[in-house]
This record gives structure tokens, sequence and C-alpha cells, in this order.
């Protein structure tokens, strides 16, 4: 009955990781090595791209996660009665989550660079005369476009995570606390977050995960240099120059690593049961 | 309704009153949230008809359908790239279907040494899209002549497809009893007839969700497109990247329009099983 699975899994998947590794270490045939070798491994971990890029993509990572459970945790406290009553609500919200990341950067290079609706809607204001006083929000210095983006589409994912959490613990602990004299802040600081501090950081993991391996995002609205991991890595990988191909090898299965670990620490903290539908996209 | 355990019965008519404003504002939160989910695709479509929209102009001062003209032309290459989407999109929706159905009745319903660790690998390719492994796959394909065809395009996007799948429909068949086929199969029935009429109809909902995500798993990938397609397979994501390159906004918003219309239809799918499931 697995069989297939397994096929798929272990012959397309884990079969490939196994052939990176390969190719990454020394047995790639068309520059002519067969030998074991790190070199790949360290000349990566040396190069000053690779470490601005590392740097760039977890301080990424870092932030638009961190923005996205703050918005995503206070978009469910704030749709959580609404979301009782009409349970469309909870269908609504995902929306976000299924538009396709390229349709996100398309969206917000028309909406937030220096000629666009944003930028337009301030000159009919009044606060601008012409687009150059307009801040550089795309392929910015400050990735500011990038974070925009997935604050965008994660922050939904993290309040659709935090209302079924909500949902399913119910009132009755807030209105106890209530009963015993907690104003609206205690309710909040010593009920509500400790209740749903687990769902929103095993998500968290899940968002900081998929961001730190991006491409598509960073691809249209990143900087040329330094760039997020995963454009780096395409990038090195269909370069003209053969030899730069085993170290783009070398780069994705050091991302797989780091991805590895953080869905075994998802794992170990969700202590999450076989079965569950996972609600992510 | 938790609020009225906390009111005094002497504020009846006060907590009616927070009854009735808590009704609007969750209206409210409704609209709020429908317009903040739909404002992006109005946007879109503007932008799909303007003909002339310059700085510092908040509408087009000139409307044309030039891009939805283009789009429909033979001589473009959308129409091509949309039937290659399409094409790769069902059949890798088909293989995960049908690679994922009997894997998740086993996952959901016994146990057996390393399930977790299958769980742990199941779990990997759909968190992030393993850029390693098509990387690594790439090697092998070419020497298969795979590379550049819309077969290794299909087997790549596999790689998170079936993933994805298996643990939607595992989630269908933990909620569904061993038992209801066993009492079917008592009655008589055959193997095939258990699943037409028992098996089937209890995991449907989860079914047209797990197939309406794999298609929009393919449908959506760029990157291992580009990776093992070599930019000889030309799907829509392609096409709007080049387009969105090029600066021909119209044309871009009319393809990422077009590109977001099966997600849109996903939702409503989706929403509508969930509704009768729940």
């Amino acid at each position: 009955m697995l069989a297939p699975a397994l096929l798929v899994l272990m012959g397309l998947f884990a079969g490939g990781v196994v052939l990176a590794l390969l190719q990454s270490t020394g047995f790639f045939a068309p520059i002519g090595e067969h030998s074991l070798t790190l070199t790949h491994y360290a000349a990566m971990l040396q190069n000053r791209e690779f470490q601005l890029s590392l740097f760039l993509t977890t301080g990424i990572a870092a932030i638009a996660t961190a923005l996205s459970a703050a918005t995503g945790l206070a978009l469910a406290l704030a749709l959580r009665r609404a979301a009782g009553r009409w349970p469309v609500l909870n269908s609504l919200i995902q929306v976000p989550i299924a538009v396709p990341h390229l349709v996100m950067a398309v969206l917000l290079i028309n909406v937030i660079s220096q000629s666009g609706l944003l930028a337009r809607i301030a000159y009919a204001a009044g606060l601008l005369s012409s687009p150059n006083e307009f801040p550089v929000l795309v392929n910015d210095r400050y990735s500011v476009g990038i974070i925009a983006a997935y604050v965008l589409k994660e922050s939904p994912f993290i309040a659709v995570v935090t209302l079924a959490m909500l949902a399913r613990i119910g009132g009755e602990y807030e209105e106890l606390a209530a009963t015993l004299g907690a104003s609206r802040w205690q309710r909040l600081r010593h009920v509500t977050f400790p209740l749903v501090a687990p769902a929103v950081v095993s998500a968290s993991v899940i968002v900081f995960a998929f961001i730190f391996g991006a491409f598509e995002v960073p691809f249209l609205l990143g900087r040329s240099y330094p760039s997020m991991l995963g454009v780096v890595a395409q990038r090195r990988f269909t370069s003209i120059d053969l030899t730069e191909r085993p170290d783009a090898i070398a780069l994705s299965v050091l991302m797989s690593i780091i991805t590895a670990a953080l869905v075994w620490a998802y794992l170990r903290f969700a202590r999450i049961q076989i079965g569950e539908r996972p609600t992510l996209f | 309704m938790g609020l009225l355990k906390i009111c005094p019965h002497s504020n009846w008519g006060k907590a009616h009153l927070i009854l009735k404003t808590r009704r609007i504002s969750a209206g409210l939160a409704v609209a709020a949230t429908a317009s903040a989910a739909f404002f992006p695709i109005l946007l879109l479509a503007i932008w799909s008809f303007a003909q002339r929209w310059f700085w510092p102009a908040l509408l087009p001062s000139g409307y044309s359908p030039r891009a939805w003209l283009y789009l429909a032309s033979p001589v473009s290459a959308v129409n091509p790239a949309m039937a290659a989407s399409l094409w790769i999109a069902i059949a890798v929706t088909l293989i995960s279907l049908a690679v994922a159905l009997p894997a998740a009745r086993v996952l959901a319903w016994y146990d057996f040494p390393g399930k977790r660790a299958f769980f742990f690998l199941l779990l990997l390719p759909v968190i992030a899209p393993p850029l390693a492994s098509a990387m690594g796959v790439h090697g092998l394909f070419l020497r298969l002549g795979l590379t550049e065809t819309v077969t290794g395009v299909i087997l790549v996007h596999l790689i998170p497809a079936v993933p994805y799948t298996i643990l939607m429909l595992t989630g269908s068949f933990t909620r569904f009893h061993p038992d209801w086929e066993a009492q079917a199969r008592t009655l008589g029935a055959g193997t095939l007839s258990v699943f037409r009429y028992v098996t089937l109809p209890a995991i449907a909902p989860g079914l047209a969700v797990a197939a309406v995500f794999a298609f929009l798993i393919s449908w959506s990938q760029y990157l291992f497109t580009v990776l093992i397609g070599g930019g000889q397979v030309q799907t829509l994501p392609l096409i709007l990247v080049s387009f969105q390159r090029g600066g021909d906004e119209a044309i871009t918003a009319a393809l990422a329009l077009v590109f977001l219309a099966p997600t849109l239809v996903a939702f409503a799918v989706t929403a509508k099983f969930m509704r009768n499931h729940a």
C-alpha cells in the first residue's frame, strides 16, 4: 500500500537529496570530479556572498516571522467573536494564503513602488510632489518589499491556526478569570496568551522555515546583491560556468539541513498527531 | 452564549444592547476581511484594462482590452503556456491522488515501526520545497533525457505535491472507521463496491480538497519548472515573470488574474466542502 508513495518519496525526494550530496561532495562528472571532497562546502562557507546571503536570509525570515506572528495573533483576537458567528470568515481569511507568491509580488510592485498606488495616493494627499520622494520599498536595501509580501501571506496563516486553537479552548477560562475580577488586559496576558502560545510558536517555526527557503518573492522583490539563499543557489546552478554547479548544490543541501532541523523542532514542540490536517500552503 | 452568563439578570436590556452592537461589529469584521481579500483582484482587473496610466493619476486615463485580446490571440505564447500548465497540473493531481490514497489509508489506520520517521519525511517537502532534491535529480534526468521535457517537470512537481496529498487524505481516513468497510463486506459487498459506495462517499470532501491543493501546488510552481524544464517547458508562471520583467503592466496584470483564477475556484470548492463537513 505504501509502495507507490515510497517510490516517489524515496526515489525523487530522498533520492534527489542523496544525488545532491554526491554531486556536492566531489562526484560531479561534467567537471571531472570523482573523489570525495568537502571543498565545495568549505568554499561556500568562506564565500563572502554566501555569508552576506545567510545573514540577510536569516534576518528577513526572523523579522517577517515575528511581524506575521504579532499581526496574525492580533487579527485572530479581533476576528474571534465574528468568526464564531460567521464561519465564512475562516474561509475568507485564507484567501491570501492561497494567492501564489508570484501574484503577491506583482501586486506589491504595483502598489508600493515609487510610482505605485501608495505613492499616487500620497501625491493626491499633498504629501509629496515627485515619485523620487517616495521611499524605495521594492528591490530595496532593507528588503521591505520581501518582508511585506510575507507578512501579507503568512499573518493570515498564523491567524487561522490561532482561531482554530481559540475555538478549541472555548471561552470558559476567560469567563472564569473575569468572574474572579481579572481586567481585560490581565485575561489576555495571563489566560489567553499562554493558551494559544503553543499554536502560535509552532506555526511560526513553519513560517520561518518556509521563508528561509524562499525563491519567487526575493527573485522579484529583492536586490541583486546580496540575495536570499534560494536565489543565490538558483543563480549559481543555472550559471553557464559549470564549475559553479557543485557549489550551488552544496548550498541547497545546507538549506535542506537547516529546514530539516526546524521541522524536527516543530514536531517536538507541537507534538503533532499523525493524521492531523496541516493547514499550510 | 458566554456573555449572558456574566451579565446579572437585572441588566437584561443592557446585555441585549451589547449583543446587538457585537453583531454589527462582527458584520463589519466580515465586510472588512472580504474587501481586504478581494481588493487585490479589483486592482489587477483595473490594471489589465489600463491603456494610459501616468504618474500621478489615481485611475487610468484610458482603457483598452489590448492585454486580454493579446492573451486570447493565437500568436501569443500564452495559450500554449496555459495548456502546458493545465496538462502538467492535471497529471500531477491524478498521479498524486493515485499514490496518496493507499498510503493515506495505511497511515491513518495502522501502526507500524518507523511511522513517525515516515511522517517526518512527509512533512519536510511540504514545509519547504526541497531545492536540493530538484538539483539532485537534475543530473539523473539529464542522463535519462527527462530535462527540458513535460514528463520531467511533472515528475519534479510530484516531490512537493505527493506528501501534501498524503497528509490531507490521512486526515480524511482518520475520521473514517475501518469497521464501516468491514460491515459492508459482511453484507456481501465486493472490494470495488465497498470503495464505490462506502469509502469514496465518506472521504469525498477530503479527496476534493486534496485534489484541489495538489493541482495548485503544481500550477503555482516556478523554480522547479525552470530548473528541470530549463526554460524549454514554458508554463504560465514563467510567462508571467517574463512579462513582469519586460515591464508590460497590463499584460502582467491580466496574466496574474488568469494565474489566480484556479486559486479562487479552489477556494470556493474548499469553502463549500469544509462547510458541508463541519
